[in-house]
């Protein structure tokens, strides 16, 4: 028997290593330490009812388990055989219990290839990973094809790099191969900084190997005999994994030198991201393994043609890099058999904001976002009304109910105005201003810019300015245009990707919600009641009982009124902190 | 050699593979503005980091805008310069630029050369729409430069300069964003740093970010002192550039007008740095062969390759990065401080001036010269050899504010005695010259024959590394040159290494020498500017009667009346110094 | 960027020494040197990147530039008790602005500052990968998930 405990960030963060810990304990009190297997695995996927644990072979997946709770699961399941039935996911609609995963509707509609090892396997233990066909990919590959007939099989399969442009990763490859050097380069791109996605600390937490083994593929297809992880240094728990996978890849010969004894090389060091989201683009990531700041520079020359110190290098994220064993393994055609005509396969997602599941999932490209949000991410929390989906992270735009059924896919995306961007997808209820957002994505585009090109490092500033001027109800009609312009030409005239894409956010937030500009500009209005410049405090005063419960907690006490009297809120003091409405417990406060 | 051919606003053009969309345009005669883009062709100084975005163009099937500067022109490429899109962006990119920078061109300094300015009136700007926070920094004065980074529009032309070219490594691009600046470590300020003031930052600035210390105001105000007897030395540089300040053809010649301004400027003696630079090649001269007989004779102590010191920033640069090795350069002073030694000393005792009621004003191609007449050591009893210095520019500034017409001004001599030199002082103003003035007198001493040919065409050129050896009566001495302080300290590597196989190299910090220093009128680019005033300088060479230092007569004169021999126990005195080990630990503040 | 002043101690510089050797004085390894003295000395004041420059035969300026370039490096110490918030999106629209609001009116700091006894350090930081306990805040290496307004200041008991 084996006990499957969810070691990604989210579930270690509400004390699954605790849990872990008990679990053995338990065990070990009951003398079943040899009988049952605890092993702490990646991440699971269901967040949002975490920390995860999952009793094999009878696939009991069990939610929301807390370190107490490892007695019961002990005692009760693997002793005496009874499931516990409170810590069962319960199902939204017909409130029934459901012990078996694949019975949920968050993972019904998911197919699980970058993911497939996630929450199965110890990522710590390599015999793991070579069990679930691990490394088989790599062995046939250098054993039984040429370069030229892997790189084949990698543009059939139509895999597009998973990290935001979607470039076709095989086509990558083969520029690579073409460009002769004396040395070569396979770069894995883990700076993963888009600030609502945790994708690729996903993989690399839960199946570091695959990116390891794919990386070995690469760098036989291009020959190259370096590999390259240039990982953010805030992710430690993927770091330790990382290099845990090396060391065992290393012993197993599966790195170094002479690999299956086809006297094929190739070994993978660390580079570590120092915080800085431009490096998410190519050629600042090589910059900054180069110990330069992490600056951009124009294209052409492309990284397989003059790339880490000057050499042929090629540039793949995790996720694209997960893929590719089991394309090797399963062929092409199986894996162009998934998707939509120009978007092969699948994506992995975060799904995260106002949505009942948040988690890590992974879908056929084409399915559509109402599938995504509905049907596996289960609506919109604390039944607000569905208002947006943000894709795409700060490249990317906000999409609204009449995309809901629109296929997921590279170019639907674009068309929507929105990108795939790294698979951040933000869940937003009738309660956000899309003013706001907007704003809060130009907030992290100024303090992410590189500062080299000019369009980037000031328009982005002004965008942000009109947007900040807009939600204080100061903004004009003319800032409208000048929104529209300024956007038009960052992204026209940028040099990298991130000032290219950067005014997304606001340019889907002007075409999907324009009356919500309208109502702050004309009005001094925030329909969502999220600005804080915008709203007023007042006293109902058929509800007011005179507790004096907002007057005593008003930080700048601007409310008046005397004992059992309706009391009354001075505007003109008044700093809108909501400190009252929130003390409140008779309604008397309401917001304007 | 593959050709290409594209159509660029439908014209169509044929260019070498590899030549970028900017230059196939120029060969159309199509002039597309830039800004952050540099290039200096004859000097291998390529600056293109496409970050300004004001270059950019349409190329049909391109997504989005593209920097024609550093976009390769392909076959059949189709390319709009200026379609409404390209406008438009242009635009909004440099009224974006404009909108972070300080809009006080009345009283800029740069002001009438400002690339930024010239920009905007071009493209018709008459409005910020843009308008928003400012970026504002510290303003830093040195001796030489002052920093005002509130102007800095992140061309990065002066990271290229003073970490590329130079390998200085003073300036880096700082913070990111909006943050973003061109600035030294930890913001410090430029008198605490390894800067060595060669000004090839202030070169290429395009805005009033770098500029050089203005001394016109304290210069007015002395010559208006009626206590003062203020006297003035040129440097050899700038007779050649002058008169690019008034709209004359680079490359003219305009000594004779030079000396008629500052003599109507109110100078009581207008005198010439050549004559110091005669004087120098007497110290220098007799150094170098003093070393090099004692090498050629075995002698195992002394130091070789003997190198020059006439130029500020290169002595500011080996005290910094090779402060294990002040002993190889030689003892001389610039002619600078050698005229402000002998002017202070011989010539006001000459004239029976007291020292505090003499002012010494040098006109100087260079910025660092200011920070050089700073130097404690240059100084007796805190008064200075040389007051201050100002530049070529603020020399030409100073004469349009006399309401002088410069062209039409008569030609006129300087004044004796400290007035009169030779060919050989004024080749000191490029690159070679000092070495090609050196091996004429140490020819001469070395083998008490005269010189056939007084010209050595071999150590001439703008190759920023030479090397070139002259036959000294069987005798073959090898002799190296660099300009621009990264070629400087590559030989500086080999000597260290051991590898070097010179007995005397001249150095001087500026890329073409003093004719390209950081005080010069700004070229904007144009390298053509500095091989005109090169061909000036050797042209003004070929014109001088005498063109050996040793012959100037009134060299011979001072050694004769005041100073002994050369290397002499007064001339050392006056005329030698000694560096100090500064190494690259900097003042934090 | 604002610094502390520090007199380095022999052992310090040697330390700085051996990290730059463990990267074989590669310049091209800056930023894992960086990352690696940050480590050491919690943070990287002006001598402790002289040193750095010296040993990796870099320039100054350059070190100080990629140091202010990356949000990781910092020149003044954290607090002991350094608290990150999470800022990504999904944090942000489940109220993290105002979690930060709070945290910086209980410390009087800004984002980015130190408490003047040095014990309380406030950052933002993009995405933990916890969006399932959205708001995130961090107090060194101790997670807290759902953290409302309200919540702040039991936090803060915790380490006072």
């Amino acid at each position: 028997m084996q006990l499957l405990i969810c070691g990604g960030t989210g579930c270690r963060a509400s004390e699954s290593n605790v849990l872990k810990d008990n679990l053995e304990k338990e065990l070990k009190k009951r003398n079943l330490q040899d009988d049952v297997q605890v092993v702490e695995t990646g991440c699971f996927g269901f967040c949002e009812k975490g920390p995860i644990v999952k009793v094999l072979p009878d696939n009991t997946f069990y939610t929301e388990v807390t370190p107490e709770d490892a007695e019961r699961i002990v005692g009760e399941h693997l002793v005496k055989g009874r499931q516990v039935t409170d810590l069962l996911y319960t199902d939204p609609e017909k409130k029934e219990k459901i012990a078996d995963s694949k019975h949920m509707d968050f993972y019904k509609k998911q197919i699980r290839i970058a993911l497939r090892n996630c929450g199965f396997i110890d990522p710590e233990n390599i015999d793991d990973y070579i069990a679930r066909d691990g490394y088989q990919a790599l062995g046939k590959v250098i054993t039984e094809m040429t370069p030229e007939e892997a790189i084949n099989e990698i543009k059939e399969s139509g895999l597009r790099g998973r990290g935001g442009g979607g470039f076709p990763a095989g086509l990558k490859w083969e520029l690579t191969r073409k460009s002769q050097a004396d040395q070569k380069y396979v770069v894995c791109n883990a700076d993963e900084g888009d600030p609502g996605a945790f994708m690729d600390r996903s993989i690399l937490e839960g199946d570091a190997h695959s990116v390891l083994e794919a990386m070995a593929i690469c760098g036989y297809c291009t020959d190259a005999s370096k590999g390259l992880i240039y990982i953010r240094a805030e992710y430690p728990l993927a770091i330790n994994r990382l290099k845990k996978s090396i060391e065992q890849a290393r012993e197993y010969g599966l790195l170094g030198d002479n690999i299956f004894g086809t006297g094929f090389n190739f070994d993978v060091e660390l580079r570590y991201g120092a915080g800085a989201f431009v490096c998410g683009e190519e050629t600042a990531l090589i910059h900054s393994m180069e110990g330069e700041r992490g600056e951009p520079t124009v294209k052409p020359p492309y990284p397989s043609v003059s790339g880490y110190k000057g050499k042929p290098t090629t540039v793949n994220n995790v996720e694209t890099y997960a893929n590719v064993p089991v394309i090797i393994n399963k062929g092409a055609k199986w894996f162009a058999s998934i998707g939509t005509d120009n978007s092969k396969g699948t994506k992995v997602f975060a799904l995260a904001g106002k949505v009942n599941n948040v988690g890590l999932i992974e879908v056929p490209m084409g399915t559509t976002l109402r599938e995504v949000i509905f049907d596996i991410g289960g609506g919109v929390k604390d039944g607000k009304k569905f208002k947006s989906v943000q894709t795409g992270g700060p490249s990317g735009g906000c999409l609204t109910e009449k995309h809901l059924d629109t296929p997921i896919d590279y170019d639907n995306l674009i068309a929507s105005g929105s990108m795939m961007g790294s698979g951040g997808m933000i869940v937003m209820d009738e309660d956000d201003c899309m003013v706001s957002v907007a704003k809060y994505y130009l907030d992290f585009t100024v303090e992410e810019s590189c500062g080299k090109c000019s369009p980037c490092r000031i328009g982005n500033k002004r965008l942000y300015e009109i947007l900040d001027k807009i939600t204080k109800g100061e903004g004009t009609h003319e800032d409208l245009d000048k929104l529209r312009n300024l956007s038009n030409v960052i992204m026209d005239a940028s040099l990298c990707g991130l000032g290219q894409t950067s005014p997304n956010p606001v340019m889907s937030t002007m075409d999907n919600f324009w009356d919500e500009y309208i109502a702050h500009v004309e009005k001094q209005e925030c329909p969502a009641g999220q600005c804080k410049d915008l709203l007023r405090y007042e006293v109902v005063p058929e509800n007011c009982v005179g507790c004096t419960a907002c007057a005593r907690n008003c930080p700048v006490n601007c409310i008046s009124g005397e004992r059992k009297q309706v009391h009354e809120i001075d505007q003109s003091v008044c700093i809108k902190c909501g400190a009252c409405y929130e003390k409140c417990k008779f309604n008397a406060i309401r917001i304007v | 050699m593959e050709t290409i051919k594209l159509t660029i606003d439908n014209k169509t053009v044929e260019v070498e593979k590899g030549t970028t969309v900017y230059q196939a345009a120029k060969k159309l005669g199509i002039d597309i503005p830039v800004l952050c883009y540099m290039d200096l062709g004859d000097l291998n100084i390529e600056h293109k980091p496409g970050g300004c975005r004001v270059c950019v163009v349409e190329v049909k099937g391109r997504k989005n805008l593209a920097p024609s500067c550093n976009t390769e022109a392909t076959d059949g490429m189709e390319v709009r310069t200026n379609s409404m899109r390209v406008l438009n962006a242009r635009k909004t990119v440099l009224e974006l630029i404009l909108s972070d920078h300080p809009a006080d061109c009345l009283v800029c300094a740069k002001s009438g050369e400002c690339e930024l300015q010239d920009l905007s009136q071009r493209l018709g700007v008459r409005e910020i729409p843009y308008q928003g926070e400012q970026s504002h920094y510290r303003e830093d004065t040195s001796p030489s430069i002052i920093r005002e980074i509130d102007k800095c529009i992140m061309c990065r032309r002066c990271e290229k300069m003073c970490n590329e070219v130079q390998t200085v490594g003073v300036l880096s691009a700082i913070h990111r964003g909006f943050e973003s600046v061109v600035a030294p470590a930890f913001e410090m300020n430029l008198d605490h740093s390894v800067c060595t003031y060669c000004g090839q930052c202030v070169n290429v600035c395009p805005t009033g970010a770098l500029t050089e210390v203005d001394n016109t105001p304290r210069l007015i105000n002395d010559l208006a002192n009626p206590r003062k007897t203020v006297i003035v030395q040129t440097a050899p540089a700038v007779r050649a550039a002058l008169g690019e300040e008034f709209g004359m053809e680079a490359g003219t010649l305009v000594t004779g007008k030079m000396v008629a301004s500052l003599r109507e400027l109110g100078f009581d003696y207008v005198f010439d740095t050549d004559f110091a630079a005669d004087l120098t090649i007497m110290e220098e001269g007799a150094e170098l062969l003093d070393r090099l007989t004692k090498h050629l004779n075995g002698d195992q102590e002394v130091r070789m390759p003997i190198l020059t010191s006439c130029c500020p920033a290169w002595v500011k640069f080996f005290e910094h990065h090779f402060p294990d090795m002040t002993d190889i350069p030689s003892t001389a002073r610039s002619p600078q401080q050698m005229f402000g030694a002998v002017a202070k000393t011989y010539f006001a005792k000459k004239m029976n001036i007291k020292r505090e009621d003499l002012v010494v004003v040098s006109v100087m191609p260079c910025v660092a010269k200011k920070y050089e007449s700073t130097r404690d050591e240059f100084a007796v009893d805190g008064n200075p050899d040389v007051d201050y210095s100002v530049t070529t520019r603020e020399l030409g500034k100073l004469i349009k504010q006399a309401n002088m017409d410069f062209k039409s001004l008569p030609d006129e001599d300087f004044d004796k005695p400290l007035g009169e030199s030779t060919g050989a002082g004024v080749i000191f103003g490029t690159t070679g010259g000092v070495i090609e003035a050196a091996t004429r007198t140490a020819y001469e001493l070395y083998t008490g024959k005269d010189l056939e040919r007084i010209s050595f065409e071999q150590l001439r050129g703008m190759e920023g590394l030479r090397k070139a050896s002259v036959d000294f009566d069987g005798q073959e001495i090898n002799i190296g040159i660099a300009h621009g302080l990264g070629n400087a300290r590559k030989l500086l590597e080999e000597i260290r290494e051991g590898k070097s196989m010179y007995h005397a190299i001249e150095i001087m910090a500026c890329p073409g020498g003093c004719i390209g220093g950081g005080g010069q009128p700004y070229i904007h680019g144009n390298v053509d500017i500095l091989k005109a005033r090169q061909k000036a300088i050797y042209q003004e060479d070929d014109n001088k009667k005498i063109r050996k230092s040793h012959e100037n007569p009134y060299i011979k004169e001072l050694y004769e009346e005041f100073l002994g021999k050369p290397m002499g126990e007064k001339a050392h005195h006056l005329l030698h110094t000694h560096y100090f080990k500064r190494g690259r630990k900097v003042y934090i503040d | 960027m604002s610094s502390v002043k520090v007199k380095l101690k022999e052992k310090d510089i040697a330390r700085i020494r051996e990290i730059c050797k463990e990267h074989h004085n590669n310049e091209g390894e800056l930023i894992n040197v960086l990352q690696k003295t940050q480590l050491h000395f919690g943070y990287l004041p002006a001598e402790v990147q002289e040193v750095v420059a010296e040993e990796l035969q870099v320039s100054l300026a350059k070190v100080y530039g990629v140091v202010t370039f990356y949000s990781f490096f910092t020149m003044i110490p954290k607090g002991e008790h350094p608290i990150s918030i999470c800022t990504g999106t999904a944090c942000y629209v489940r109220g993290a602005e105002k979690v930060v609001d709070e945290f910086k009116k209980k410390l009087n700091i800004n984002l980015g500052e130190t408490t003047p006894d040095g014990k309380f350090s406030l950052t933002g930081l993009r995405c933990v990968g916890a969006c399932g306990l959205a708001p995130v805040v961090l107090v060194g290496e101790k997670t807290y998930g759902r953290v409302s307004p309200d919540g702040v200041e039991d936090i803060l008991k915790e380490y006072q």
